[in-house]
């Protein structure tokens, strides 16, 4: 599959008045033309610095070393203006807080319309008939009417939808969406998840999905990246990566779970905290936590190889190599004991 | 049996001032309307529902913090007033609360072996200053915190080990039962399963009862001996976890188990997508409140309000499903 | 709305009615204006005359009835010491006061909002640093020693300007760049504290991110909502422009209402305190009241949802 974008070990560090503070270590990740990937770990793992990073949109105060290139060009560095013109253009994005994300001084048809001008040139009637299109593709009734209104008279998940025909105006290849529904009740994430697939299969456009949500993650994508203390530890094809996860941290985060089918059993528990991002442990950052961890894990971080027979699937642990793939997926619980009706 | 807490026809309406013409108009705000449950002697009851949809306000009316437009609460067979006497003192100290934001819930200038204390010193200040101490660490270790950790600010623990503080607070005084809103919805997913596993050991352990509550299926299906869900200030449905969550009945709890997503359903789920948003508690359709969202609604639906109706322990509020009409039951899959 | 409005107009009279009767007590009990005026060695009739003649000779609560009597009926009473209507005697005043405080306002607001927003759009540099400092440096040296430093330089040392009084337009320069600058110092501080607020708000993020360039993110995301908050002060000073000048007027003899003011309250000259009091009170609530409108008008949060057909 062709890529479209690729990072190559990004990493990003904060100024903390008297010093940096590392929060990403090298992060390499790909996404094809139209694929959907999922990006996955629990808060402050890094997952939505990654991709801001990657549009430069993180400030003054983080320092940026890595490459990041879209259709083979780099853009890690490049100059405010090219970046400003692929942000909302090629590649768009939306987050978390769909209401603060939107400005509440602006109507809705001003902060579609802007888009519009800056990506498609379009302005006066045809950017607002446009506009009015964009708010009914993505399930918004009355979209005259609406354009009118204002970020606070709309509910959450309108609000998100209002993202995301924004994000659309600009016909990206790419969509980031930065756990887009987790602000959202469980019947609007599923109306919000089913826009967006909908919405891809029309238009054929790439999807980063970010989410702490193991079952969103699974649900959307085709292929996932699971990060932890700012790294990626494990990346597969979705079915892999839950039929048989490698990694004793996606296998915790997976056990760790409840589920809603299947018998009731207690969950497994990681024991222990993130540590935080200026204290972590010499080598495999998540040997703290680790229950088979042991003295060559604090050696070095262990290198992010390939795992089992597919080529596709890869983790970061030194002893996932040396166990099966069937055992590790036993390991993983019984997810797949369906009950019978 | 006679239940350790008795809610019937519990009601909360605020009025509120809506900003509509010149001068606004006044509105009925039904955050809770009609809610009736009983919790047994070491059971737990799981309360499920969308947000607004007024899971905290039957808290809050549970324990008597706030007082209920209708309706009662007995818990061990004594009324709860909202009126805090001596009476409702005594009872509180055998009804304590969790709630979702463990750093609001402490104090940041205390540290937090004197805030797992401090029950004692309130409820009984004869205790001497040596038992007091002794009793705080052996319930820092039953929450799992170290004891290095006691001398410790709010602020220098993680959201795990706060929760465990306000935990280990909440237990001091061996209540009866224990009130929860959503008490993990803060936590990251492994730091969630401590806490779960925690609230299970110690459930164990001492026998309390629980009314526990959470906008999460799966943590509520974890926790819970029965669960009542939700929609706009009533419930809907109710019953066992398996029954309920595996054969719902009713449409608005079929839309709710279907949209979950999880990694065992990946790819062969039948996703039921209801289309909207919750209506405002302020203005509550009429007939069945689920109407205005419901795939199957019947033009009945609009003028009368379903009753909860009970069969073979799963109550259900739906004309449909009561009056048999409704499609075959399916399972979950 | 409406209501809001007049509740708000009832309670700014409430206050006024307040601060104007505890003036009155204070004035009467604090000191006999018919010593203070005729001065102590004037014969005994000359006093029980001046008395009768004020109504100083009745008792205290008389006193007080009759005047809120006389305010009710439009008289607000006459100068004890010149005997002319205190109306006239502030009203003369006014235009004085608000050839300082007007041009200090636009002094205050030209210096002080561009420097807040500059400040915050370079956080933590330099730039930022600098203004900080000078703003901390504005507002807590008091306004009367740097009223009096600036005297010192440009008046006793450089000869430039005159230290005090009102005869020519060059009188008007020292206090009201004495008042402008400590005003823009507080407008600076406020200014950037609003825009950093704003800065870190998600909907920035996103105008970043569908492509505007930052100056244009800042003029047409950030400016217009660190905006709102900015008002309430602004307001603040345009209610402060007639009596905010008292500090200022007496270090530079500027014979405007501030420095009416003290003389006034110096020789207990109730009448022209009160209707200064008053003047200051409904200037506040004026203020205030456009304040609140101006809200409603750019804050689509506030505005009022007229009656819409369906939904
Ligand atoms: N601008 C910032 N400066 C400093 N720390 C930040 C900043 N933004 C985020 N953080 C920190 O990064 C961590 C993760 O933040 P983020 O907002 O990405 O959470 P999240 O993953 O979305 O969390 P959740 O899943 O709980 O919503 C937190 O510890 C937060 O305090
Ligand atoms: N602006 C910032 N300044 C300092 N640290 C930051 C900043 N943004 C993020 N971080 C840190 O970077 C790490 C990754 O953050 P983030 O990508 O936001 O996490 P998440 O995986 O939850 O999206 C965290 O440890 C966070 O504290
Ligand atoms: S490298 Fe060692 S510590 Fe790290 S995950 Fe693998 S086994 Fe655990
Ligand atoms: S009563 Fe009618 S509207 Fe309500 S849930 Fe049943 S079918 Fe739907
Ligand atoms: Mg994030
Ligand atoms: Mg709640």
């Amino acid at each position: 599959m062709e890529t479209l974008l690729s990072i190559e070990d990004l990493a990003i560090d904060f100024d903390q008045g008297k010093r940096f503070v590392r929060a990403l270590h090298g992060v390499s990740l790909t996404v094809a033309r139209g694929e959907v990937l999922g990006v996955v770990g629990e808060s402050g793992c890094g997952k939505s610095i990654t991709w801001l990073a990657a549009l430069g949109l993180l400030g003054s105060r983080a320092r940026i070393s890595g490459s990041v290139q879209l259709n083979g060009q780099e853009i890690a560095g490049a100059p405010e203006n090219d970046l400003a013109g692929l942000r909302g253009g090629r590649i768009a994005m939306i987050f978390q807080d769909p209401s603060s994300s939107l400005n509440p001084v602006h109507r809705i048809g001003r902060q579609i319309v802007e888009a519009l001008k800056l990506h498609r040139g379009m302005t006066g009637a045809s950017a607002d008939a446009e506009a009015a299109r964009l708010l009914d593709r993505v399930g918004i009734a009355n979209a005259t009417r609406r354009l009118r209104e204002y970020p606070h008279e709309m509910s959450g998940g309108m609000n998100q939808r209002i993202m995301i025909a924004m994000a659309l105006a600009g016909e990206p290849d790419l969509l980031i969406a930065d756990e887009p529904t987790t602000a959202l009740d469980a019947t609007i994430q599923a109306q919000i998840l089913d826009l967006l697939t909908e919405l891809r299969r029309d238009s054929g456009m790439a999807l980063v999905l970010i989410s702490h949500d193991l079952g969103v993650v699974a649900d959307m994508s085709d292929r996932v990246a699971v990060m932890y203390g700012g790294r990626v530890i494990e990346e597969a094809d979705t079915g892999s990566l839950f039929d048989s996860p490698a990694h004793p941290y996606t296998k915790g985060l997976i056990a760790a779970l409840p589920d809603i089918d299947g018998p009731r059993r207690r969950l497994e528990s990681i024991p222990g905290t993130v540590p935080a991002p200026d204290r972590l442990p010499p080598g495999c950052s998540f040997a703290p936590r680790c229950a088979i961890a042991s003295k060559i894990c604090d050696a070095r971080m262990p290198a992010f190889l390939p795992y089992g027979e597919s080529q596709s699937h890869f983790a970061a642990c030194v002893k996932c190599r040396d166990e099966k793939p069937a055992e590790s997926a036993r390991l993983s619980g019984n997810k797949h004991v369906l009950v019978p009706a | 049996m006679s239940a350790l807490l008795q809610a019937k026809d519990l009601k909360r309406h605020y009025e509120v001032h809506i900003p509509e013409g010149l001068f606004g108009r006044k509105a009925s705000l039904k955050a809770v309307d009609g809610v009736s449950f009983s919790i047994e002697k070491g059971r737990t009851l799981g309360l499920v529902g969308e947000s607004g949809c007024g899971k905290s306000t039957t808290a809050k009316l549970v324990l008597g913090l706030i007082p209920a437009t209708a309706g009662t609460v007995e818990f061990a067979g004594t009324r709860v007033t909202a009126r805090h006497d001596a009476q409702w003192r005594a009872m509180r100290r055998r009804m304590q609360m969790i709630y979702q934001d463990p750093l609001g819930a402490l104090d940041r200038r205390l540290p937090v072996i004197t805030q797992i204390a401090e029950p004692f010193e309130i409820h009984n200040p004869e205790m001497l200053a040596a038992e007091r101490t002794e009793r705080s660490a052996l319930l820092m270790e039953s929450v799992g915190l170290r004891p290095d950790m006691a001398m410790r600010y709010p602020h220098e623990l993680s959201g795990g080990q706060r929760q465990r503080v306000v935990i280990a607070r909440a237990l001091a005084l061996e209540p009866d039962l224990l009130v929860c809103d959503e008490p993990v919805s803060a936590l990251d997913v492994s730091i969630q399963a401590q806490v779960l596993n925690l609230l299970d050991d110690l459930r164990e352990r001492t026998g309390f009862a629980a009314l526990f509550i959470s906008h999460d299926l799966k943590v509520v299906r974890q926790m819970s001996d029965r669960v009542a869900v939700m929609y706009l200030g009533r419930i809907v449905e109710s019953g066992l976890p398996e029954e309920v969550f595996r054969r719902p009945q009713h449409p608005y709890t079929k839309a709710l188990v279907s949209a979950i997503p999880t990694p065992a359903r990946r790819g062969k789920r039948e996703r039921i997508v209801l289309e909207g948003d919750p209506p405002s508690p302020v203005d509550v359709p009429s007939g069945c409140s689920f109407h205005t969202r419901c795939p199957i609604a019947q033009a009945s639906c609009r003028n009368e309000v379903p009753q909860l109706v009970t069969s073979g322990g799963h109550a259900v509020a739906c004309h449909l499903v009561n009056a048999g009409a409704a499609p075959a039951a399916q399972a979950a899959e | 709305m409406v209501q809001y409005l007049l509740m708000k107009i009832f309670r700014a009279l409430v206050t006024v009615t307040l601060i104007v009767s505890a003036a009155f007590v204070v004035l009467r009990l604090s000191g006999d204006p018919a010593i203070i005026i005729l001065g102590p060695e004037a014969p005994p009739e000359a006093f029980e005359a001046f008395r009768r003649n004020w109504g100083l000779d009745q008792p205290i609560w008389v006193q007080y009835f009759k005047y809120f009597v006389a305010v009710a009926q439009g008289d607000l009473g006459n100068s004890m010491r010149d005997g002319r209507s205190a109306l006239v005697v502030v009203g003369e005043r006014i235009p004085l006061t608000l050839a300082i405080t007007l041009p200090a306002l636009f002094i205050k607001l030209a210096i002080g909002l561009p420097a807040g927003v500059v400040a915050a759009l370079y956080r933590n540099t330099w730039v930022d640093r600098l203004i900080m400092m000078l703003s901390v440096a504005g507002f807590t040296v008091p306004s009367f020693v740097l009223g009096l430093v600036l005297a010192m330089i440009f008046a006793v040392w450089l000869g430039w300007l005159p230290s005090g009084g009102s005869d020519t337009w060059a009188h008007a320069v020292l206090p009201t760049v004495t008042m402008g600058l400590v005003g823009a110092a507080v407008i600076a501080r406020f200014t950037r504290s609003a825009m950093l607020e704003v800065l870190g708000q998600p909907y920035i993020r996103t105008a970043s991110a569908k492509g505007l360039l930052w100056r244009n993110v800042v003029r047409s995301h950030a400016l217009p909502n660190a905006a709102i908050p900015t008002l309430t002060i602004i307001g603040f000073l345009v209610g402060s422009l007639v009596a905010g000048a008292v500090v200022v007027e007496s270090v530079f003899s500027w014979p405007g209402v501030g420095r009416l003011l003290v003389n006034a309250v110096a020789n207990r000259d109730l009448a022209v305190v009160q209707v200064i009091l008053l003047l200051v009170g409904l200037t506040m609530v004026g203020a205030n009241l456009a304040v609140d409108i101006l809200y409603g008008i750019v804050d689509p949060r506030l505005r009022i949802k007229r009656l819409q057909a369906g939904s």
